[in-house]
């Protein structure tokens, strides 16, 4: 068996290094992405001051107007600790408690001094100031946030595509029908672009990882086993849903269509450019379903914040059992004609 | 000689259109077994469901009195009419590929030799010609020693010269005890290789034997032919009840020296008169009223 599948899985191999036009553009297209976000587009989202809240903003009394402020979008949080985490890192520009009248700023945050100001022009009529608590905390930079989210969708692209695609295409010329005319099992051909897929994203994005260090100052807190561990499950799990998706189709172009269809939805809703605080919450229920989200969260909390294995155990159980899920449901309906 | 091959009643639809409809025959060892018939007649269908490779409707296949299973995978070899190869694959590594799909496959020097590769090893399989990606095909098909070779159509497309070496290494393939399963159109390919063959039309046998005993069964009688030219459609088929096809005039008779008197009493020029034994080709038009090439 084993020969079968690294019959397979060299051959698979083969055909993906020495097509220099993709391997070229493999590479090139993240770093490309990371280098125009980071540098053109540095500023996150420059026209809104974000204010967390921690319960009901005042509905009627003098400091009634303050919720209704323009260009301020107002975020709730269940607990003060997790707004001024937020706080800390520039994410949220102030944290106010109404019910205590107490709120945080992060004395480097221009936008907090401004947005402090608006606050207490509010209360202006009111008996009592609401009263300040300082913070510290460097800002975490739009290029520290987004080279987690940019990894993640690289591997998103090269799992989906690199596997869904080259399936359909080898069952589309009849790469497939002949190979099932060997004593190959649908199982060892599956097995085999699984490891090939997973081998080449693993290199390629390390290649990437290495490059961008040496020329982009970025956060690396966490463990590099923690992180390999990360983007290893969530290539696993979206090489499975590629397979999925190549289980039956035999044309190109209906397998293009449908790979965009799962894409493009965690391309914008994963987190990888914006974060989702401040969403409407049925985007961020859909975005918990899908793999992507997961991978990138955790990427970042382990890159960002350091967290350990132990921390993100959540989204790894998540990865690890829609993965054994998908490739179940992939083996069982794939079709070699 | 004991059968190695059994198929009994097959039956394969696609959607409204039957396109084999109890199709049974029995394949003896070290034989080889030609299935003919145009193009849609069934042929392609019933032999890939004999590799296994589609599932009858209806009707069984025994491999040695078994169901084909994996020892049938290790024992088949395969080349299907057209199979297209991974890119930026050399010869060499597509060879070494498929021979590790097997228990027991042939070095790949030897195939190399054998089919003459040896200098196109190093060469993506892409940039072969015709005739030489074909043979690259048979000696993939041949890498696990088959005791059973299954070609569909395998020289279609190819130049004289190709089919002519094509045909020359399915003979020492029969020579070295294989069995053999072919599909073709070329009726002068059927019978230059097979035994015994099947003719196949609308998804039916409809005439099943040794090559010789076909011809025998159905004809008594030998053609005439003469250029298209030399004797007009309005002569021909008002007094020899004569076929134009392929710029020629055919004249069957059972009586040879009654037609040459008939036809020079006609004036007709027989420069260039040929007198040809009936082929089965004349028999598949005898049977369904087409052509073989249709």
């Amino acid at each position: 068996m084993w020969n079968r599948i690294y019959a397979l899985f060299v051959a698979r191999n083969l055909e993906f290094f020495r097509d220099r036009s993709s391997l070229g553009w493999n590479i090139l297209f993240p770093i490309v992405v990371i280098f125009v976000f980071a540098y053109a587009f540095n500023e996150d989202n420059p026209e809104k001051y974000k204010v967390g809240v921690v319960g009901e903003l005042p509905s009627e009394g003098p400091a009634a107007g303050f919720g209704t402020t323009r260009f301020v979008n107002f975020i709730d949080f269940d607990d003060v600790e997790a707004g001024r985490v937020k706080v800390e890192r520039h994410q949220v520009d102030l944290l106010f408690e109404p019910g205590t009248r107490r709120y945080w700023i992060n004395r480097t945050s221009p936008n907090g001094y401004i947005v402090e100001k608006l606050l207490i022009a509010a209360y202006s009529g009111a008996s009592e100031n609401p009263a300040q608590n300082l913070v510290e905390g460097d800002e975490i930079r739009y290029i520290d946030w987004v080279i987690p989210g940019v990894i993640s969708m690289n591997i998103m692209w090269g799992a989906l595509f690199g596997i869904g695609y080259v399936i359909v295409r080898y069952r589309k010329f009849g790469i497939l029908k002949r190979i099932s005319a060997t004593p190959v099992t649908a199982m060892e051909f599956l097995c085999a672009q699984i490891l090939s897929r997973l081998w080449v994203l693993l290199v390629v994005n390390l290649v990437i990882y290495v490059g961008m260090d040496l020329f982009v100052d970025f956060r690396m807190h966490g463990s590099y086993f923690s992180l390999l561990l990360v983007f290893l499950l969530g290539c696993i799990n979206l090489i499975c849903c590629g397979l999925v998706v190549a289980a039956r189709i035999s044309s190109e172009e209906v397998a293009n269509g449908v790979l965009n269809l799962f894409s493009w939805p965690m391309m914008f809703l994963s987190g990888i450019w914006f974060s989702l605080e401040g969403a409407h919450p049925w985007m961020q229920n859909f975005a918990q379903l899908l793999p992507l989200t997961h991978v990138t969260d955790a990427a970042r909390e382990i890159m960002i914040d350091g967290a350990s294995i132990v921390q993100v155990a959540d989204h790894l159980l998540i990865l690890g059992i829609s993965s054994l899920v998908l490739l179940a449901i992939g083996a069982r309906i794939f079709r070699w004609e | 000689m004991p059968v190695i091959l059994q198929v009994a009643n097959l039956v394969k639809r696609f959607g409204s259109l039957t396109a084999v409809d109890g199709v049974s025959f029995d394949i003896h060892e070290g034989s080889c077994f030609g299935l003919l018939g145009p193009n849609g007649a069934g042929k392609t269908t019933t032999i890939e469901m004999m590799e296994g490779i589609k599932l009858p409707d209806e009707g069984s296949i025994l491999y040695r009195g078994q169901p084909l299973d994996r020892e049938f995978r290790n024992q088949a070899g395969i080349m299907f009419q057209t199979t297209a190869l991974q890119d930026f694959v050399t010869v060499r590594e597509i060879l070494l590929q498929f021979s590790r799909f097997y228990p027991d496959s042939y070095p790949i020097d030897d195939l190399a030799d054998r089919f003459a590769l040896h200098e196109f090893l190093g060469q993506d399989t892409r940039r072969l010609s015709g005739g030489q990606k074909q043979r690259l095909l048979l000696a993939i098909a041949l890498i696990n020693r088959p005791q059973i070779l299954f070609l569909d159509e395998p020289t279609t497309g190819l130049d004289p010269q190709s089919r002519r070496n094509l045909w020359h290494e399915v003979q020492r393939i029969k020579e070295q005890g294989a069995t053999i399963l072919l599909t073709t159109h070329y009726m002068e390919e059927a019978y230059e290789l097979c035994d015994e063959i099947a003719i196949m039309d609308h998804g039916r046998v409809i005439a099943h034997d040794k090559p010789d005993a076909l011809l025998a069964a159905h004809f008594n009688d030998v053609v005439v032919q003469l250029r298209q030219s030399d004797m007009p459609p309005e002569i021909g088929e008002r007094e020899f009840e004569a076929t134009y096809r392929n710029d020629a005039a055919h004249i069957v008779t059972g009586d040879v020296n009654a037609t040459i008197e008939q036809l020079l009493h006609h004036d007709i020029p027989l420069d260039h008169l040929r007198i040809r034994a009936r082929n089965l080709e004349d028999l598949f038009l005898e049977l369904t009223g087409r052509e073989l090439r249709a």
